[in-house]
């Protein structure tokens, strides 16, 4: 099927949840006004980045008034939004929650948490344990957020599972100035997306945030790649932007007759090697 | 060489919209900053008319008795080109008062209590005007530590405290900022004559090249020296970067709770904003 996908490219303002969700119902009507399907919103939309002390302020349980708001707006337009998730036993997860028909279908937490060179995510929050693909009125779609897809393993798991669609939440620092025409961060996203797309055959739809915080700038960019691993849709650098890709749906059945990569992927054999490599690092 | 060269157009993009973007979200439309007549704060005051209008700039010339007159042509100069407010307010009376009660006062000591002097100026004028004071110390010379702690150092924003001395001369050229301010010699004006260079003991475009190797990059000294750098000169400028690291950093604190500010008290600075 044909559908809209809308990559809501905000601002969020650091700690301020308020706002935020304002900033979020906002994008949502705009979505729902522009005939969009799907609105996708960056890693952390409800809270911003940096928020290191500030994370069990802003933290939401999955029954908080805010998520349940989200939900009934979900009747209306399918939602993909990052926050700061709360547990039961107070564990605090970088989340993403995907919401469709006034439901919630699915909550990914954020598996690999950067602690390194500006990133201090795993100082905060606790690590997610699981990639699962989900079932949507889109088809199967598999959630990650920012650094998750950096690790090889995470996309194809969610391939795997089934997922054609690849949705990445992302808040990515713009970093690494030199003489080419993007920021080194921003190229580096982007041989990803394509990559990623072109080696599952999956539509992969990157949405990342702009502004700045304590003069760490949010480069923007987001994107929608087709199946080929084209990219079809992108957003401005570093200013707020509101994508509206068009997928067209028979894209995916073409690729993947035409390229028919992961029909031949045996999960067999990845397993059965991965077993091994685990058990031999045991000895 | 390759890593120093920088894509001018987004450089001045990102550095526009920082100033703009932290600006505005403390809830203020205006910047402050110093105008020496040196080609940093020259830039700076660029950025600054880009991000919040030129009439949103306040600058202030702040030149002491033994300044070059030349200075205060270059920061007139680039105040009018720009159409940003100027003031000059000499800072001779104040300096001369102070000294009066310690005359024996060292170069480095006068230094210093002039760039304080001025620092005290342009906060006051932050809260005259309503606006934020922009700092204007480059990458080089936060490193080397070529600057005053408490003076020209402080800020609320410093937009080009990133970029080393020789990208501030290609993002000066490339927004248009004066030629005889360009082409200078960079001089922190404190007596007739004086240059960086040559106070430093080495060029700007030679330090730059092995900080850029050195802190971006993280080359050991051993590949440095492959590269072809001095190790006199690779270890003189190690020394200063480590020597004043204090100047960078806040003051410590001596901890006796469990939770102290900056050590386990960690808020970003644009907490709520």
């Amino acid at each position: 099927m044909d559908f809209t996908v809308a990559l809501a490219q905000i601002k969020p303002k650091l700690g301020c949840l308020d706002d935020n969700m304002a900033l979020a119902e906002a994008a949502i009507e705009k979505g729902i006004a522009a005939g969009a399907d799907l609105v996708v919103f960056p890693e952390l939309a409800l809270t911003g980045y940096f928020l290191k002390d500030l994370v069990p302020e802003v933290a939401l349980r999955l029954d908080s008034p805010q998520i349940e708001k989200l939900k009934k707006l979900s009747e209306r337009i399918s939602i993909a939004i990052g926050f700061v998730e709360v547990s039961a036993d107070f564990r605090f997860f970088n989340s993403a929650v995907y919401l469709e028909n006034g439901e919630i279908r699915h909550v990914h937490r954020k598996v690999y948490l950067p602690t390194y060179g500006l990133f201090d995510e795993q100082r905060y929050m606790a690590r997610g344990e699981r990639f699962r693909a989900f079932d949507t009125r889109f088809g199967r779609i598999g959630m990650l957020i920012c650094e998750d897809m950096w690790h090889l393993s995470a996309p194809y798991i969610l391939a795997m599972d089934g997922a054609m669609t690849l949705l990445c939440l992302s808040s990515s620092p713009g970093r690494g100035i030199t003489e080419s025409e993007g920021l080194g961060s921003a190229a580096a996203w982007q041989k990803l997306t394509t990559t990623t797309a072109m080696f599952l055959n999956c539509r992969v739809f990157y949405c990342n945030r702009v502004g700045y915080e304590d003069g760490i700038n949010f480069w923007g960019g987001s994107e929608a790649i087709s199946p080929s691993g084209e990219m079809t849709d992108r957003g401005a650098i570093l200013e707020e932007d509101f994508v509206l890709a068009k997928v067209d749906g028979g894209a995916l059945r073409r690729e993947r007759i035409f390229s028919p990569m992961m029909r031949d992927e045996n999960l067999a054999i990845t397993v059965k090697e991965l077993k091994r490599i685990d058990r031999e690092k045991d000895c | 060489m390759g890593g120093l060269t920088v894509n001018t157009k987004l450089l001045r993009q990102i550095l526009v919209g920082f100033v703009r973007d932290e600006v505005y979200k403390v809830g203020v439309r205006k910047g402050v900053l110093g105008l020496s007549g040196g080609i940093d704060s020259a830039l700076v005051a660029y950025i600054a008319a880009e991000a919040l209008g030129p009439e949103n700039v306040h600058a202030y010339c702040m030149p002491y008795r033994t300044s070059n007159p030349e200075s205060e042509a270059h920061a007139r100069l680039v105040a009018e080109s720009l159409g940003i407010n100027f003031k000059v307010l000499e800072i001779t009376p104040m300096i001369d008062a102070y000294f009066t009660v310690t005359p024996d006062a060292d170069n480095m000591r006068r230094g210093n209590k002039m760039a304080r002097e001025r620092m005290t100026i342009l906060y006051d004028h932050s809260a005259a005007v309503g606006g934020l004071v922009l700092g204007t110390s480059n990458k080089t010379e936060l490193l080397l530590g070529y600057g005053t702690l408490h003076g020209d150092m402080a800020s609320a924003l410093n937009p080009i405290g990133d970029i080393y001395k020789s990208q501030v001369w290609a993002l000066s050229e490339a927004m248009g900022v004066p030629h005889e301010v360009i082409e200078k010699k960079p001089s922190a004006d404190l007596w007739a004559g004086q240059t960086d260079e040559q106070e430093l003991g080495f060029t700007y475009r030679e330090a730059d090249e092995l900080l850029y190797r050195m802190v971006d990059q993280r080359m050991s000294r051993e590949e440095l020296i492959a590269a072809g750098f001095d190790p006199a000169f690779i270890d003189n400028v190690a020394r200063k970067v480590q020597g004043s690291h204090f100047k960078r950093r806040l003051p410590i604190i001596a901890k006796v709770s469990n939770r102290t500010i900056d050590r386990d008290f960690r808020y970003a600075r644009d907490w709520g904003k």
